[in-house]
This record gives structure tokens, sequence and C-alpha cells, in this order.
């Protein structure tokens, strides 16, 4: 089992940088839900039983991630005909350069930070850490709603990973709400983006500062 | 019958204990107030009759349900704590009842019952809005409410607290059609707000040694009793309106609903008293100084509230300024009984503590009964400035008789309600002022404070009575009103059956607070440390003379009948002094007649005086007009949050108007305060 | 001794008429004229309860109320207050608020039936009125409070029956002084207000019954006059007088204390000038330094 729960945290931080470079919107979200499904077995795979709220939490996210959000958010490609984040805040290349910086920073956090008990894998907090910083550098680098969407749920991907260090001291609870914020968020956007496109024919966030109070 | 249970919710109902079957209704009245309001919205929908349907009677059946509860439970002195586990942090889910609990809890359910049958009346003339929007905030709020006073959680507390203050910012801001209503929310969600951030600060420092937010588990560390009931007296006294918080008080009150300013006002801003009641409850003891704040801040609410009501020309925001009087009278009557428990001396305490509670049921029942009133009046004029009515009284004769009853029983005269409590009060003090030496100060404060506010008071409701039902109508809008339909009328006719009901029965209403009074008195009640005032509240002496005197006017006026019978009584104009054309503008106003008292506190009130006065031999017109602002914001709140904004002002630069830098900034913190957690 | 308790009220009701006329005979002899005959107090009552009543059609029953509240606070008032020594039909703790709030009621309905008129003239006089009670009541309490403390006790009875036996002259002084303003002020005599006044502008309790008549009126007058009579014991039990043998003896001094402040009032009216409205406050705020001062004499 060891050796599973490590290969597929390897498989998540390598879809975090691939997240990180690619610039074709309907990958990115291919990648995502690869990375909401993998995420579902790591319960089973970190604990080797399964307890039943795990299985609950770990099908029901993978549903979420798997399906029903990338069916969203391909609608919502479809409606906008986006296909590619052309002008990113921040270039590829760049990126990549800090998700690197930032993977070294989550590795020192990650050995860090102390847990209720040890940790199924030693890879598994970096892990979970980079993948959550992954999700809000997203959100900060790129220009269109829709990355902004996704940079969520990858931020909740990294949640739950972090989250299974501790799955059994976590209160379900809490999985829940976050799932549901995520939801709520993805949902929100969705709309957003759909009638900031209707209003001003794309959908640049960063062209929002035209609301800003006191703007000309 | 004290005890901590922990079954199954349900199981209460079936039990046999009489406690727990009185919880259980209470509990009971809480869902059901929950659903109604949940029930009332989605009615509203498709049928505006429903809605109210499904609204009131769930309100006024949950608060019937909840006031047997209440009193059931403080007769029977029932003191229980259900506990069941859940999923916050710091301890369990705990709901109690207790004497001060039930009562708190039965002006809560009384004043509530009646408002939202009041309710349905006053919203009957606003057709095609969906009446559900106002019955979920408002039996939001009344839950909510009762669940603050029940509470034995600090998280459970600051949670209902919480929607508390939500339910009543949205109950406040309902009128959306007004501006100004939406202003006053606003002042009053950042002030409640302020408040609440204090709560936290308290509650954290209280649960912190045992780990634990439940109030059985509370200890305070040493040496901060002080220092904790200070915070506690800042964050409830926001709530509670004591001067100079009561700043949001002037403007949310006027800007309400009537229903729901009578609510606010009566008993919503009575959460922050009990809140200060049972933090001294949890503490026990606190340094003698904290008497002498409450002592005085009681004092500057009571007669600054009065002043500047009596400066006041809208009759709402009069009676909200009245409402920082009587939380004032209340806060003396509190910090009374603190200074006698510090000073050692019981029978100052028990009768500072019954007064000072007892009031807070009275100030219910007739602020209720008044701003029920004032509503009604609004409703059939379409103002609420005093200087624009009139004569009200022969046009709304119930309205016009429950203000005038109102009115009597708020400036604590006898034989109503307002003076038992008062009178209590008063005792206390005289007790301090022939007792030792060290409590002569407060007694006298006390005494002084409020003989200075029963004028005042006298002044200001002699002027809003008479003003806006006696004489002529000022104004066109006066002269068409009509009396109110039946559902606005009977709530205030019940009040104020109430307010003589309860004046002249008070001497069981004392016997019935023993245990709670002893609870913060430390186990004296009222009949042992003042045997001879609490004698005199019942029947023989003083309860004899009430009745004597309500005897006497019933005997004069039917001695005045005979003697009248034999004469055709003439009818003719007010004398007028030979003056050819009277007309109603001639009148005394309001602002004339505070004038003398307002322009001896002119130094306080600072009121802003445009006036144009006749000059010249044959003069024309001249005009006058003063308004008073609040001294606390003008002076204090106005600048600080006028150079708190210039501040933040400075940070303009930080608002990119990018939600991109906004998560970074987001970032950056939780990064640093990671770091900084696993590193320093 | 309790029946014997009962005699204060009644004789206090059946003489209280007498006290304006003694009043004004005593300013008739200071102005070398003859005055009202002595039953003249009674004659215009009984002219007035037989009259038949003319009112303003702006009016309502609180105008007809006024009067009579007004009169059944005052023989409320009268069953707490004690004379000469001899003890109040009712006492009990605290019973001097009652009698202060007693005074309040009846001043709160005098003032609504004034304003019910909807004359301005009356207006002027309940806004006055309501402003000086706002000084009164608080001289008053603290003068009371001065006495209960040198007492230790809280009700007037014991309070008066104990002071009779002492002899704390200072407090005595300073109590009467003050009592004796808030007599003048409260029952609108000279130097605060003028009863004899023919100018409205310059009324306070005349211009707020302007529009009353017959029965009603016929109660104000009695009513004032009883308002002479309670405050008058009040000033009255601070004299010295020793504890007497027998109730009547001590009614009879009581009593005499009473029509001797009459006296002293007439006296006073004929020798002092009104003073200006606005000094009027002054003249209160002055009476309640007098009550603090007596208090915090108490304490030593």
């Amino acid at each position: 089992m060891q050796s599973g729960t490590g290969s597929l945290l390897i498989f998540l931080i390598l879809t975090d940088l691939l997240l990180l470079g690619s610039s074709r919107l309907r990958n990115a979200i291919r990648i995502a839900a690869a990375q909401g499904v993998a995420l579902g077995l790591l319960p089973w795979l970190a604990h080797g039983h399964l307890t039943g709220s795990a299985l609950l939490l770990g099908a029901g996210s993978a549903a979420l991630k798997g399906v029903v959000f990338p069916a969203l958010l391909n609608r919502a490609l479809r409606e906008i005909h986006v296909r590619r984040e052309i002008e990113p805040l921040i270039g590829y290349i760049p990126s990549l350069l800090i998700g690197t910086g930032v993977l070294a920073a989550a590795f020192a956090f990650g050995a860090r930070l102390p847990l209720p008990w040890e940790s199924p894998s030693p890879l598994l907090v970096p892990a979970g850490l980079f993948t959550l910083w992954t999700g809000l550098f997203l959100i900060m680098a790129r220009g269109k709603a829709i990355t902004q969407v996704l940079g969520y749920i990858v931020m909740e991907n990294g949640i739950f990973a972090l989250g299974m260090a501790v799955v059994e001291a976590m209160p379900l609870l809490v999985e829940l709400g976050v799932l549901l914020d995520v939801f709520v968020a993805v949902f929100v956007m969705g709309i957003l983006v759909f009638h900031i496109n209707r209003e001003f024919d794309h959908i640049d966030a960063d062209q929002l500062d035209a609301l800003k109070e006191g703007a000309p | 019958m004290a005890g901590v249970y922990s079954c199954p919710l349900f199981v209460y109902l079936a039990m046999p204990l009489e406690g727990i079957y009185l919880f259980g209704l209470l509990a009971g009245a809480l869902a059901l107030l929950a659903a109604s309001g949940v029930g009332s919205l989605l009615a509203g929908r498709w049928s505006e009759r429903w809605a109210v349907g499904i609204g009131a009677g769930g309100a006024g059946l949950a608060c019937g349900a909840g006031l047997a509860a209440a009193v059931g439970a403080l007769l029977r002195r029932v003191d229980l704590t259900v506990a069941r586990p859940w999923r916050m942090p710091y301890g369990e889910f705990r709901l109690g009842l207790d004497p001060l609990s039930a009562f708190f809890l039965i002006p809560l359910f009384l004043l509530s019952g009646l408002a939202a049958l009041y309710a349905i009346g006053y919203f009957r003339s606003w057709k095609g809005r969906n009446p559900g929007r106002f019955w979920l905030f408002y039996n939001g709020l009344v839950a909510s409410m009762a669940l603050v006073v029940a509470a034995r959680n600090g998280v459970l507390f600051l949670a209902a607290w919480e929607i508390m203050t939500m339910a009543s910012f949205f109950l406040v801001i309902f009128d959306e059609a007004d501006s100004r209503s939406a202003h006053a929310g606003w002042i009053y969600l950042v002030a409640t707000h302020l408040g609440t951030a204090l709560l936290i600060g308290l509650f954290v420092l209280l649960g912190r040694a045992a780990g634990s937010q439940d109030f059985g588990t509370y200890a305070a560390p040493a040496g901060m009793a002080g220092g904790l009931f200070l915070l506690g007296l800042a964050g409830f006294g926001t709530k509670a309106g004591l001067y100079p918080l009561h700043v949001w008080l002037p403007e949310a009150h006027p800007a309400a609903p009537s229903p729901v300013s009578a609510v606010m006002s009566g008993v919503m801003i009575k959460t922050g008293i009990y809140g200060i009641v049972r933090l001294l409850a949890i503490l026990g003891t606190v340094p003698g100084w904290c008497a002498w704040l409450v002592l005085g801040i009681g004092a500057a609410s009571g007669i600054l509230g009065v002043l500047f009501a009596l400066a006041q020309h809208d009759l709402k925001r009069l009676l909200a300024y009245h409402s920082v009087e009587n939380i004032g009278i209340i806060a003396l009557g509190i910090g009374l009984g603190m200074l006698g428990m510090t000073l050692g001396l019981p029978g100052l305490a028990a009768l500072g503590f019954a007064g000072g509670l007892l009031h807070v049921l009275n100030h219910a029942i007739f602020k209720g009964l008044l701003f029920l009133g004032a509503g009604a009046v609004t409703h059939a004029t379409g103002t609420r400035n005093i200087d624009l009515l009139g004569g009200a009284l022969k046009r709304m004769p119930w309205t016009g008789a429950t203000f005038l009853i109102g009115s009597v029983a708020i400036c604590g005269l006898p034989p109503l309600n307002g003076f038992v409590s008062e009178f209590l009060i008063f005792v206390g003090a005289i007790e301090g002022i022939i007792g030792g030496d060290a409590a002569v100060l407060g007694g006298a404060v006390v005494l002084v404070s409020l003989a200075l506010v029963g004028g005042l008071a006298a002044a200001c409701f002699t002027k809003a009575f008479g003003i806006v039902f006696l004489g002529e109508p000022r104004s066109g809008m006066a002269a068409m009103a009509s009396e109110v339909g039946l559902s606005m009328r009977l709530p205030m006719l019940a009040l104020a059956g109430l307010c003589g009901v309860f004046g002249l029965l008070m001497a069981r209403g004392v016997r019935w607070m023993e245990p709670v009074v002893g609870l913060l008195a430390g186990g004296m009640s009222p009949a042992e440390a003042a045997p001879g005032a609490v004698r005199a509240l019942v029947p023989i002496a003083l309860f004899g003379l009430l009745a004597a005197l309500v005897l006497a006017v019933a005997a004069l006026a039917g001695i005045r009948r005979r003697l009248l019978a034999g004469h055709a009584g003439r009818e003719t104009v007010t004398w007028d002094c030979g003056y050819a054309a009277p007309t109603a503008s001639m009148q005394y106003t309001a602002t004339g007649f505070a004038q003398p008292l307002t322009q001896a506190a002119r130094g306080i009130l600072r009121p802003q005086i445009e006036s144009k006065l006749p000059s010249g031999v044959y003069p024309a017109a001249s005009a006058y007009r003063s308004e008073t602002p609040d001294m606390a914001s003008q002076l204090f709140f106005d600048p600080l949050f006028r150079r708190a904004a210039w501040r933040m002002g400075q940070l303009r630069w930080l608002q990119q108007g990018r939600v991109h830098w906004y998560v970074f900034y987001i970032v950056l913190v939780l990064v640093l305060l990671l770091g900084w957690a696993l590193w320093a | 001794m309790k029946l014997a308790s009962w005699l204060h009220p009644i004789l206090a009701v059946a003489l209280a008429p007498l006290l304006p006329v003694l009043i004004q005979r005593v300013k008739a002899l200071f102005a070398g004229r003859c005055g009202p005959p002595w039953g003249q107090g009674y004659r215009d009552l009984w002219k007035l309860l037989r009259k038949g009543g003319t009112y303003s059609r702006t009016t309502t029953w609180v105008f007809r109320a006024g009067p009579i509240v007004q009169f059944a606070c005052l023989l409320v008032a009268l069953l707490v207050v004690p004379a000469g020594g001899l003890s109040a039909p009712v006492a009990f703790d605290g019973d001097w608020i009652l009698l202060a709030y007693v005074l309040g009621l009846g001043r709160f309905f005098t003032v609504s039936a004034a304003l019910d008129t909807g004359s301005s003239f009356e207006g002027m006089g309940a806004s006055r009125e309501v402003q000086f009670a706002v000084f009164t009541e608080p001289a008053l309490l603290i003068g009371l409070a001065a006495l209960a403390r040198e007492t230790q006790s809280l009700s007037l009875s014991p309070i008066y029956a104990e002071l009779a036996t002492g002899w704390e002259l200072p407090l005595r002084i300073l109590l009467g002084a003050g009592f004796f303003i808030l007599y003048l002020a409260e029952n609108c005599r000279i130097p605060v207000d003028d009863p004899n006044t023919h100018l409205e502008l310059t009324m306070i309790h005349e211009v707020m019954v302007l529009d009353h008549g017959a029965v009603d009126f016929g109660f104000i007058q009695w009513g004032s006059a009883l308002k002479l009579w309670v405050l008058g014991a009040l000033w009255a039990g601070l004299l010295p007088l020793g504890t007497l043998p027998g109730p009547l003896t001590r009614l009879a001094a009581g009593a005499g204390g009473i029509l001797a402040l009459a006296v002293l009032t007439g006296i006073v009216e004929s020798v002092t000038a009104r003073v200006r409205l606005l000094r009027v406050p002054q003249l209160l705020v002055g009476a309640g330094v007098l009550c603090t001062l007596g208090l915090l004499l108490t304490i030593r």
C-alpha cells in the first residue's frame, strides 16, 4: 500500500505542474478531473481499510470532481467559445519556475507541520500543500474566470489530500462543508462567467477592476 | 429539580418530570418559530394570506407555549440544563432553564406574541410584497432571542446572538423604500458587531482555563474578574444601549416597522441586560469599582437619555431615547445591587437587583405599548413628527387611551407597573443612604438620578401625549386620522391592561422573583433583606393605597356625575382671550413645550437652531427650527469614524480591483502565519 | 391610637379651604384692607359644586379627568403624611416615595388637562409647571432622605415621630428653608408664581385651569388647598415640638404648625416681589442645595 500511496501523490504533484504549464483550457479541466478521481482512491490507499465515512467521502468527491465539475465547466466553455488562455498574467515558463519554488517550500513546511499521528506517507503533507498552493496560484496568475474556477477546484483537492493525513481526526462535517463551498463557488462562478461574457464579450477577470470603487 | 440531562431530545416530552416537560414546551416553541418562519416564506410565493397565517399563527402559538413554559418554570423554580454532544468545538450543545432565564423569557414571549398580532394589521396595507420575508426574520428574531437566553454554551450563545443581530438588522431595513432605514441599519450593524467582537474576547477568556465553553465550567482567571466584567459591560452594553454606546438605538428604532421597534426596544435590548446579569452570576464576585461604574453609567444613561428624548420631534426617536433612559434605570438598580454585594449589605443588594430586574419586565410592557401606539399614529396619519400631530385622542380613542396609560407607566407614576420597580430601587437607595457610610454616596446618586429622571420623563410624556393626542390637529394629515383595526388595537389594550394589573399585583411578582434575585444577591431574597419594604408591596399598605387611589378617582368621578346631573353641559370654544380667529397653529408645539428645559440644558444638548424671529412693527413671516443630534455620536463617534475612514483611505492603493491581487494578499497572510506558527 | 390617626386626614379635608383665606387675610392686613371673610373658601366651593359646566369643543375626557385625579392623588397623599408627631393612617417603608410620586401623578393629569384645551396660554402654563417640577422633585426627595438618615427609618411616620423629640437645629434650619421654598413653588405662591395675577403670560398654575369651571374647578380649588396642607405638614413636622401627650394635642400642634406656615406665607407674599421666570430655576436649585447640605450634615 505504501508504494501505492506514494505513486498517487507523485501523480498529484506532476498533475499540478502540468496545470501550471498548460494553456489549453479543455486539457486543464481534464487534468483537474483526473486529480479528483485519483484522490477519491486516496483514503483507501492511505489507511488500507475502509471506514464508512472515508468511503462516503472518497466516492462523493470523486463523483463531484470527476463528473459534475468537468461537465459544468465544459458546458461553460462551449457557451463562451474560449479555447485557451492567451494572455496569462504570469507566463507559463515563469509559472513553472515559481511552481518549483513553491514545491520546495511545501516540502519545507511539510517537514515541520506537526501531525496528530504518523502520516501514511512522508509525501502526503507536501503534496497536499503544493496542490493547495497551486490552486491559489492559478487563481492569482490567470486572467480567465474559468481558470480561476479551476484553481478553486485544485485548491479543494489540496485540502482533501491534507485532510487525508488527519481524516479520522478531521470531522466529516468540515470536509463536507468545504466540498459544499467549492460546489457553490463553481456554481456561482459558472453563472458569473456566463454573464460577464454576455455583458463584456470576454471573460477576463482582470478587467473587473472597472467596477472598483472610485474607478474612472 | 436541578440537574443535567443528556438523553435524546424527544424523550423529554414524554418524561413525567415537570421541569423537563416545561423545557420540552420551550424547545417545541423554538422549533415552531423556526418552522413557521420558513414555512411563511415558502407559502408567500403563492399566497399572501397563507404566509401571514402561517407566520403570525406560528409566532402566536409558539409565544403562547413559550410563555407558559417560562411562567411555569419560574413558579416551580425549575433549574435544569440539557446537554447533547455536537459537532462544534469547545463543549456541548447546552440549553438551560433556570429562574433567571425564565424571568427574561416571560416579557420576551409576551411582547413578541402581541406584537405579532399587531403586525398582521400593520402590514395589511403593504400589498404586493411577500409577507413571508417579514415573518421569516420576525420569527427568527424571537427564536434567536429565546435561544440567547436559554444557551448554556459560549459558542451556542454567540451563534444565537449573531442570528438575533442579523434578523433584527433585516427587520430594521425591511422598509426598503426608505433610504434612511438602510443608513440606520448599517449604523446598527456596525455598532452591534463592535459589541460582538468584545463578547468573543470575553468568552474566549472565560473558557480558556477549562478549555470548554460550557457555562458551568467557566472560571475567571485570578484577578481578572474586573477586566472581564468590563469587557462584558461594553459588549452587552452596546446591545442594551447604555450610554455612550447607545448611538445605534435612536437611529434603528425609528427606522424599523413599529411592531419590530416594540420588540427590539421592549425585549431585544434586554438580552444585553441579561448578558450582564448572567455574567455577574458566572463571575460571582467583582471588584467594587465595577459597581460604581455601573451606577455611573446608569445615571448617565438615565439622565442624558431622557434629556435627549425631550428635545426630539420624531415620536419614535423620542421613544428610542426613552429606552436609553430606562436601561439606565435598570442599570442603576443592578449597580445598587452590586454595590450591596461588595459592601456586604444584603438588603441593598436584594432590593437593587429586584428593582432593576423587575424594571426589565415592566419596561417591556409599557415601552412595547408605546411603540405600538406610536406605530398606530404613524399608520393613521403618515407622519411621526409630533409638531404636525394633535387631537388624535378624538379620532383614535383606543390608541389614545392606551398611550396615556403607557405614558403614565413609563414616568414611574402610581398605580401602574413602572412605579413598583422604581419604588424598589428607591427603597434600595434609601437603604443605602441610611446604612453604612460607604453606601451613602451610591444611594444618593441613585436617588437623585431617579428623581431627576422621573421629573424629566413626566415633562417628556406630557409633551408626547399632550401634543400628539390632545388639542386640535396641527396638520391635514393629523385631521384625517382614524382608529386602527382590531388586530392592532387588541395588543395595545392587552398591554395597557397588564400595566395596571402588574402595578396592582406586583407584590406577588416580587415573591416570584425571589429565586432570580437570590441567584445574584447571594441567596438573599428581598423579603428577607428588607421585610418592611417588601411587606409594603403586599396588599395592606402600598397595594391598599394604590387601590385607594383608583377608588378615589372612581368615587370622585361618580360625585362629579351626580353634581352635574341636573345641568345641561354647554359647549363652546376654548377661552382665547378675546381673539377672534384662533387657528390650530396657535397651539403650543412640542418644541415650545420643552423649550424651557432644553434651553436650560443647551450646554449638553447642543441643539442646532435656525430661527427667523419676528421683526418690525407688523411682523410677517417667522420661523423656528431646531434639531438635536446625539451628543455621543457628534463628539466622539463621528470624529472617530471620520479619522478611521481617512486612515483607511490611505490604504486605498491596496484596493486594486483585481481578484488576483486579493487572493495574493490572502495567500501571503496565510503563508506568513503558517511559517510563523511552524518556526516561531 | 390607630383610630386617632385617621383624624388628621379628615381634619385636613375639612380645614384645608381655610388656608388660602388665611394667607389672603394676612396679605390684606399688610395692605391695610380687611380681606375675605373666614368662610369665603367654603362659600366658593359650595357655589362651584352646584354650578353647571361649560366645556370647550376641543376637550376630551382627559380634560374632565384632570381635576378628579389631582384631587384623588392629594387624598391618598394625606393618608401617609403624619402631623405633629401623630402617625399617619398608613405607614410603610418608602411611603414618602409614594407621596412624591402621587403628587407627580396629579401634576401629570393637571398638565394633560391643560394641554387638552389646545390653548397656547394653557400650554405655556403646563410647560412651566413641568419645568419647575424637574427641580422640585429631587430636592424634596433629598430632603426627606436626609431626614431618613438622621432618624434611621424608612417611613414618614417614624421619621417625624423621632424628629419631634430631637433637637438637631442646623438640620432643621437647612431643611426648613429648603422645604419652605418647595412649599411656595409647589403651591404656586410668590416669589415663584402669583395666584392673584391677571396677566396670563406671567401665570403658571392659574393659567392651566383657565378653562375649568363648575365642579371641576371646585375640585381644583379644594385640591390646591389640600396641597398646601400636605406640604405644610411636611414642613411643620420639622418644628421641635417634643413628645406631646395624647393624640389630640399632637393633632392640634400639627394643625397649628400648618396654619402658622400659612401666616408665614402671607407675610412673605406681602413683603417680596415675584422673581423673573428665568430666575425661578435658580431659586429651586437653591432649595435643592439646602436639602443636599442637610443630607451631608447627617453623614458627618
